[in-house]
């Protein structure tokens, strides 16, 4: 990482990557109103932590009056992808995918960084991929401590691009797909519906594939969990490896494409934004590919967006759950698929529960999926002030509908001294209907 | 800059507090006004005035050009660093220190955004009038040093009328004293006042003491459609002449109204000439009477249409026109120049006829919006700057608009200030002895010329 590398050398490499950005980043005006909402920019206070001074970065690359270093590889990697800017500027400017653009510049001209590197190259495995995390469910107890009551666990070794008082979850011991047969039956099924786990909730969070599993089964629909579905490729898309991303995209189109399901469902805000937005965007210009590629993206819903919009859950069934629940929007939910209300819903249809809504629940948590490896303790500031909202709403649940928020949520309370529970919205969903059956 | 200068700025501030990578510096090469753009040497952020005092003796020693910098909102080029030197970034001083509810009055850091500062007095039932544009991201040393102006000037005004006394570092250092918290103060020159609205050129502020007022209990707002620009300006001196100030009173010409239609269809027929928002607020009785004699006013001056909000919702909807005027204007080109120019409030729609004619003969978008009340207009020049024929028409009729101004008796800048982006008009505005005036006093405060040199009134 030493040498310098100008625009010249970029569009040597690869003249397209580049050229068309520039007309997209001569809309920024510049009128700093992204300062406003960016919480990394909150908490670095500095312009090339923010959408305006990213793009003029990416600006100053491409005109050669900068060159594409590591510095300017830094200030591409701290964003959290939040997507706040972009809904905030007046101009209409997509600064969230700029930035990815500019990820891909940094990643084409001086490779991942390597803690990634390693973690993406497992992904592109598939194999490896559920081998590795398979065996961390098992051998996972001896360099993870667990937390007592909570789905949360602490490293007893340091681990690569952890920090060693972080608290994540632990893997599970079987995963989630392995737990059941591919196709879940039920009587006289309404319809079927193709599960996308995702990692997070195929390898740790079995506890909310569960609940999705159990939901779906009390709305006589019959679940199928394709076992060659692999990671969605989000990570590794935000991260600025657009090759590696389109591999994955491809596998998991083919995949779930050849069971011609009524629904996709996934109980995640990124996953479904893969399949909804990310992928007809990857395969936009292969004529084949975009067709399979358009529908499934109609097909494919969120799961509390999916039980309100299209199942209509009957409430009836519902049984009380005495918990005060405050409510963390993904961003990916909020800014990415627009799914804000649906989960509201849920919650609001479940007798007992008291919803109290806290401030500004949409904003960032600071997990930012992968980010939060690299840049931890920004992640943690950002995720203090998240901490503080949910005390103020003095819930005794924190729900939200994201794996990696989830997990980020549970270590902030933690680190917090705080106990509240964090959990899937749909696992609370999950217990009503549970109490549903002992009344 | 040497290495030796940047290694003293890290002794004052801290290293962590010096930015010089290339990457860092392009970040404070702009503000938020296109075609101006130039690299500085380093970014110094203080923590308090003892440091701002420090870095400004040393660049003052040393002959270093030092650019007082906020959030870098502004619209006048104002902070760019156009001859290298240093940013001074003053968002580290970002804390309310007093809110002194028997005085009514605030003391707060210059890096304090205007919007927390309202949100810290709010529970308290007051506010700070100043709302520019920016207002959520914007810092108060900007808008102070700018004498930012908003939607509610009107009836409010502007920043130098809630400023009452600063703390200032001078170009060498020293630490100055102006106003305080006396309502009444008539002791000397007004350096208060002089040092509003300097744009950083003689001094740097490093506290403010402002004047707060009680928040108005209601509001209301209304609408009116003209398809006659000429019946709307008759309605706006109907208005005033009905010795009614309203907090808000604004106007949309044709090519806004269409742009806005196509962009965020609220329902604004396409033929209207000038579209009205007007806003009284207040104790409630006084705003139901008011808003009584403005709908009056508005009927009996014609106007095509009129609406009258009846509660939060409706206000909302009726806003949401003029709060899409710029972002649709924006989104038309890649180049946005916001300007400011303003005329007396009777000539508003000459002066729109103006910009209009001069912007069909150039061949150049313009749309104009702004706040007719105050005869504050912002005509909304979009372009792309990468195309330089394009550009040499724009510059031409910016060159003709604020010529326009100046003759209706305008001012080039109602409430974004001057920097570099009016400066060639500041001469035909003032003429020779006022700017000569104004350049005596900036040699005397700051003879080395250090602080944002050649901007506001030029070379010295």
């Amino acid at each position: 990482m030493t040498e310098k590398i100008t625009a010249k050398d970029i569009n040597e490499q690869d003249k397209a990557l580049l050229s068309d950005l520039q007309d997209a980043l001569a809309n920024c005006m510049k009128c700093g109103n992204c300062m406003e909402v960016c919480p990394v920019y909150k908490e670095v206070g500095k312009e090339a932590a923010v959408a305006r001074g990213k793009l003029s970065l990416m600006e100053g690359v491409l005109k050669g009056s900068i060159p594409l270093s590591a510095a300017f590889d830094a200030a591409m990697s701290k964003c959290v992808s939040c997507k706040a800017c972009t809904a905030k500027c007046p101009c209409g400017v997509p600064a969230d995918e700029l930035i990815l653009r500019g990820r891909q510049a940094a990643v084409k001209a001086r490779g991942l960084h390597p803690i990634k590197k390693k973690v993406f190259a497992l992904l592109k495995n598939r194999h490896l991929f559920d081998f590795s995390l398979r065996m961390a469910g098992i051998f996972g107890p001896l360099s993870f401590k667990k937390i007592p009551g909570k789905m949360a666990a602490l490293a007893r070794f340091p681990m690569p691009g952890m920090d060693y008082k972080r608290v994540t979850a632990p893997f599970a011991s079987t995963p989630l797909r392995s737990q059941y047969p591919e196709v879940i039956k039920v009587d006289r099924p309404t319809m079927r519906v193709g599960f996308f786990t995702g990692c997070t909730i195929n390898y740790i969070y079995t506890d909310v594939g569960q609940s999705v599993i159990n939901v779906l089964k009390e709305n006589n629909i019959e679940v199928t969990m394709p076992s060659m579905q692999h990671c969605c490729g989000t990570p590794v898309y935000m991260s600025g490896d657009v090759d590696s991303a389109k591999i994955l995209a491809k596998h998991n189109i083919e995949t779930f494409d050849s069971y011609n399901f009524d629904y996709i469902v996934s109980a995640c805000g990124s996953c479904t934004e893969a399949f909804r937005i990310e992928f007809p965007h990857l395969f936009h210009d292969d004529p084949k590919m975009s067709a399979m590629t358009e529908k499934l993206a109609k097909k494919t819903y969120e799961i509390s967006e999916f039980l309100i919009d299209v199942v209509k859950i009957d409430k009836t069934k519902l049984g009380p759950v005495n918990a005060t629940v405050t409510m963390h929007d993904p961003c990916h939910m909020a800014r990415g698929i627009k799914v804000t209300k649906q989960p509201r819903e849920v919650l609001k249809s479940i007798p007992g529960l008291h919803f109290v809504e806290m401030k500004a629940p949409d904003r960032c948590c600071g997990s930012g999926g992968s980010f939060s490896l690299g840049n931890y303790e920004l992640s943690r500031k950002i995720n203090d002030k998240k901490i503080a909202d949910i005390a103020s709403t003095n819930a005794d649940t924190v729900v939200t509908s994201c794996g990696t928020c989830r997990m980020h949520l549970t270590d902030g309370l933690f680190q917090n001294n705080m106990n509240q529970d964090a959990l899937h919205v749909i696992q609370v969903l999950d217990r009503s209907y549970k109490a549903g059956h002992q009344k | 800059m040497e290495k030796h200068h940047i290694n003293a700025l890290k002794e004052i501030v801290g290293e962590e507090n010096v930015l010089t990578s290339a990457e860092d510096l392009y970040c404070y090469s702009y503000d938020a006004t296109p075609g101006h753009a130039h690299m500085p040497d380093a970014v110094v952020s203080p923590a308090n005035t003892a440091e701002t005092s420090k870095i400004l003796k040393l660049a003052n020693e040393n002959h270093i050009p030092v650019y007082t910098r906020g959030s870098g909102t502004n619209l006048s080029a104002g902070c760019v660093p156009t001859k290298g030197g240093i940013v001074l970034l003053m968002t580290r001083l970002n804390k309310i220190l007093e809110v002194d509810l028997e005085n009514l009055v605030a003391v707060a850091e210059p890096g304090v955004i205007v919007a927390d500062l309202n949100k810290e007095i709010a529970s308290l039932g007051l506010i700070y009038p100043p709302d520019p544009g920016t207002v959520a991201t914007a810092t108060l040393g900007g808008t102070v040093a700018e004498n930012a102006g908003g939607l509610r000037g009107l009836k409010y005004g502007v920043s130098k009328h809630y400023v009452m006394g600063l703390e200032v570092v001078l170009a060498n250092g020293d630490i100055m004293n102006t106003g305080g918290k006396n309502v009444k103060d008539v002791s000397g020159y007004d350096m208060t006042k002089l040092f509003t609205g300097s744009e950083g050129t003689l001094c740097v502020i490093t506290k403010i003491i402002s004047k707060l007022v009680p928040a108005p209990e209601a509001k209301k707002a209304m609408m009116a459609i003209f398809k006659d620009l000429d019946n709307a300006g008759k309605a706006v001196s109907a208005i005033i002449a009905a010795k009614i100030i309203p907090a808000t009173l604004e106007i949309m010409d044709n090519a806004t109204i269409r742009t806005v239609e196509d962009y965020a269809k609220v329902g604004l027929p396409l033929d209207a000439e000038a579209v009205l928002l007007i806003e009284v607020d207040g104790n409630p009785i006084v705003v139901e009477k008011e808003a009584e004699k403005v709908m009056e006013a508005l009927k009996a001056n014609h106007a095509d249409l009129v609406q009258i909000a009846k509660d939060d919702a409706e206000r909302d909807k009726l806003w949401a026109a003029r709060r899409a005027a710029l972002p649709a204007l924006a989104k038309l080109r890649p180049t946005t120049y916001v300007e400011d120019a303003t005329v007396p409030r009777n000539k508003v729609p000459d002066f729109l006829r103006e910009v209009s004619s001069i912007a069909k003969k150039h061949n150049v978008t313009i749309g104009t919006f702004g706040h007719a009340g105050d005869g504050n207009m912002h005509p909304t020049i979009v372009c792309d700057i990468r195309i330089p024929e394009e550009m040499e028409r724009v510059y031409q009729a910016m060159d003709e608009m604020f010529k326009a101004a100046i003759a209706l008796g305008g001012t080039l800048s109602g409430e974004h200030g001057i920097g570099l982006g009016k400066l060639p008009w500041m001469e035909q505005q003032h003429g020779l002895v006022t700017m000569n005036a104004m350049r005596s006093i900036k040699r005397a405060l700051d003879p080395n010329l250090i602080l944002n040199p050649g901007k506001l009134v030029g070379e010295c």
